[in-house]
């Protein structure tokens, strides 16, 4: 096989690794609040400046600007939860889905006049690894690792603790679980703030592979989305799969054509499938 | 009509013929609200009977990228080529719409699929870039001063253009209203299933409304890219301004006749009036405000500014059919 290809393969399972992390995030609070986050991208982004400006300006070391972003990215889905999305909890979803899109747009220019529109970079290089001729960027490994990391943890999470099983109960039935004595609002909270965490997980591993400016939401935003539709919104082991299944398409087809075109790829791909499997791959009718 | 019933829409005309005695600035203005206010009403059309759209973009896109590349590549006549751009963004919606009506991809899905389509023309358009210029953007072959190949550089005639293109999308929102389409689509909004089994044919009117409104975005987008003289990816298609066309709609009022220009009104004066205010000094502070309120708005005025003028309004008219909760037929 050609090597170009391969490490074409190799880099797009990395890719996939954070797409995973990212549909994981927003599949846990479609599933529990029936909520999508259209802004999702954008606390990322946020995410993202803070860890920018607790490393570059406050001269943070990187190990304690990490775990702040993320409390902080945390913080933001607790707020949007709390603030946008719990007075309209009982209208029409796609009104949530669109008070959401009102935040990415508040969000996006909040950070265009705080930070202005120069592309950041954190200043940090990592080493490129070579293994057998192949140059595989240290940085994606590592995003990789901590995404399958976090994919663990939280699987754990939601499977061995008490919180973690009232969250997967409500996400199968909402009306009853407060009748078995389950804290919704407190369970929606929490859920926000997993949510919003992971966004800020995502951004810490982002950032090192990425300039920050105010619109690089819209980069990998719609990706997100459509990786959790093409799982089956709210289906995060169905999440999980499509984005590696879209990453070796924007992988492997980055390498025959161009990224762009590849891009383009993956979204035809993905109006195909759900067309032909409106529920989702793993998903049920 | 009587002359009678016409002085009540005296002052309406004064409004719209004001632009033409005004200065070069103001008629710019004008030409974009007319121009937008076509396009979030072409928007809306499909979007009050819960069919939100999220890749309206996709269809600007093709509105203002086709008669362009006809003109500069063959010197085909933008009044040949908007039509065939109309065609081409319905085509292209039918293609998607068909099997999301058959599949019944609605809601969550239906926002999402769309988002995607946006962002495919978006792409698409970046990607070609030997013949679109790419995210550089791209200009009409200029002529100066010429109606067939519809590059007007004088304002005040091409507000008349776009006025009468918006006018054009209010008749169509007018036929809509008063036809069966209307008591269909809102049977469909409000129960698929049950529109279905009481006779409603849901595939053929949501492709119908479906093609009505991006036909009407293709030819806004078609305008807007021709009084521009300029066109580019980011500002003709894909994710950030289809949420705008979707934004500055809803916070009109998505469910009345002038909503949707209300939207255009109130989104391109807030603009620019924040724009004077603060100066370039703070790009951004506009949006943040606008982002700000629109989220305000969801919350508490789903119905948009129209929405809450007909609420307050003196002449009250007696409850006519809520938007969503129609009582169409007197039950036999």
């Amino acid at each position: 096989m050609d090597i170009y290809l391969l490490e074409a393969i190799i880099n797009g399972l990395l890719l996939g690794g954070v797409l995973a992390l990212l549909s994981l995030g927003l599949n846990l609070i479609f599933g529990v609040i029936d909520v999508v986050w259209i802004v999702y991208a954008e606390i990322v982004m946020s995410a993202m400046y803070a860890v920018y400006w607790l490393h570059n300006y406050y001269a943070w070391p990187l190990f304690l600007a990490f775990p702040a972003a993320i409390l902080i990215a945390a913080l933001i889905g607790v707020l949007v939860h709390m603030v946008v999305i719990e007075p309209i909890l009982g209208s029409a979803p796609i009104n949530q889905l669109l008070a959401t899109g009102g935040l990415l747009f508040f969000l996006q220019s909040l950070a265009t006049l705080l930070f202005g529109t120069e592309f950041r970079n954190l200043g940090v290089r990592l080493p490129v690894l070579e293994l057998y001729g192949l140059y595989i960027s240290f940085s994606r490994l590592i995003a990789f690792i901590v995404a399958l990391i976090g994919a663990v943890a939280l699987y754990l999470f939601l499977a061995r603790t008490y919180l973690g099983t009232s969250i997967r109960a409500i996400s199968q039935d909402r009306e009853i679980m407060g009748l078995m004595g389950v804290n919704e609002r407190r369970t929606y909270v929490i859920t926000s703030a997993i949510g919003g965490g992971l966004a800020g997980l995502a951004a810490c591993l982002l950032v090192l592979q990425y300039d920050v400016h105010p619109f690089i939401g819209l980069t990998f935003g719609p990706i997100t989305f459509m990786i959790c539709v093409l799982g089956g919104l709210g289906n995060m082991i169905g999440g999980f799969f499509a984005a590696f299944i879209i990453s070796q398409i924007i992988g492997i087809g980055g390498y025959y054509f161009s990224s762009e075109a590849a891009e383009v790829l993956a979204f035809v791909f993905f109006i195909v499938m759900i067309l032909i499997r409106p529920q989702g791959i793993l998903g049920k009718k | 009509m009587s002359a009678q019933r016409l002085i009540p829409y005296l002052p309406l005309a004064a409004v719209l013929a004001l632009p033409f005695f005004l200065s070069n600035y103001y008629q710019h203005l004008a030409v974009q609200i007319a121009i937008w206010s076509l396009i979030y009403t072409a928007w809306a059309l499909m979007g009050r009977f819960r069919l939100t759209s999220l890749g309206h973009g996709a269809f600007l896109g093709v509105g203002a990228y086709v008669p362009t590349l006809l003109w500069n590549n063959w010197g085909v006549s933008p009044w040949l080529g908007i039509p065939l751009a109309m065609a081409l963004a319905v085509a292209l919606a039918l293609v998607i719409g068909y099997p999301c009506s058959r599949q019944k991809v609605i809601g969550h899905y239906f926002a999402l699929v769309t988002l995607a389509l946006g962002q495919v023309v978006l792409l698409v358009i970046v990607a070609s870039r030997e013949v679109t210029g790419g995210s550089l953007g791209m200009t009409p072959h200029p002529v100066g001063y010429s109606w067939y190949a519809l590059q007007i550089p004088d304002r005040a005639q091409f507000y008349a253009l776009a006025l009468a293109a918006w006018l054009a999308g209010l008749a169509v929102w007018r036929w809509v209203d008063r036809s069966m389409i209307r008591f269909a689509l809102e049977s469909i909004a409000e129960d698929e299933d049950a529109a279905e089994s009481a006779g409603v044919d849901v595939l053929r009117e949501k492709l119908k409304i479906t093609a009505l409104s991006t036909g009407l975005t293709a030819l806004g987008g078609a305008l807007y890219a021709q009084y521009l003289m300029y066109l580019s990816p980011d500002a003709m298609s894909g994710v950030g301004i289809s949420l705008q066309i979707v934004f500055a709609a809803i916070s009109g009022g998505m469910y009345s006749l002038l909503g949707p220009t209300v939207g255009a009104v109130f989104t391109i004066g807030l603009n620019e009036g924040l724009r004077v205010l603060f100066g370039t000094h703070f790009i951004g502070a506009s949006n943040t405000i606008y982002g700000a309120l629109l989220v305000a708005f969801i919350i508490f005025m789903p119905r948009g500014i129209a929405g809450l003028v007909e609420k307050l309004g003196p002449r009250a008219k007696p409850p006519a059919a809520k938007p969503l909760s129609p009582d169409t037929q007197p039950a036999e």
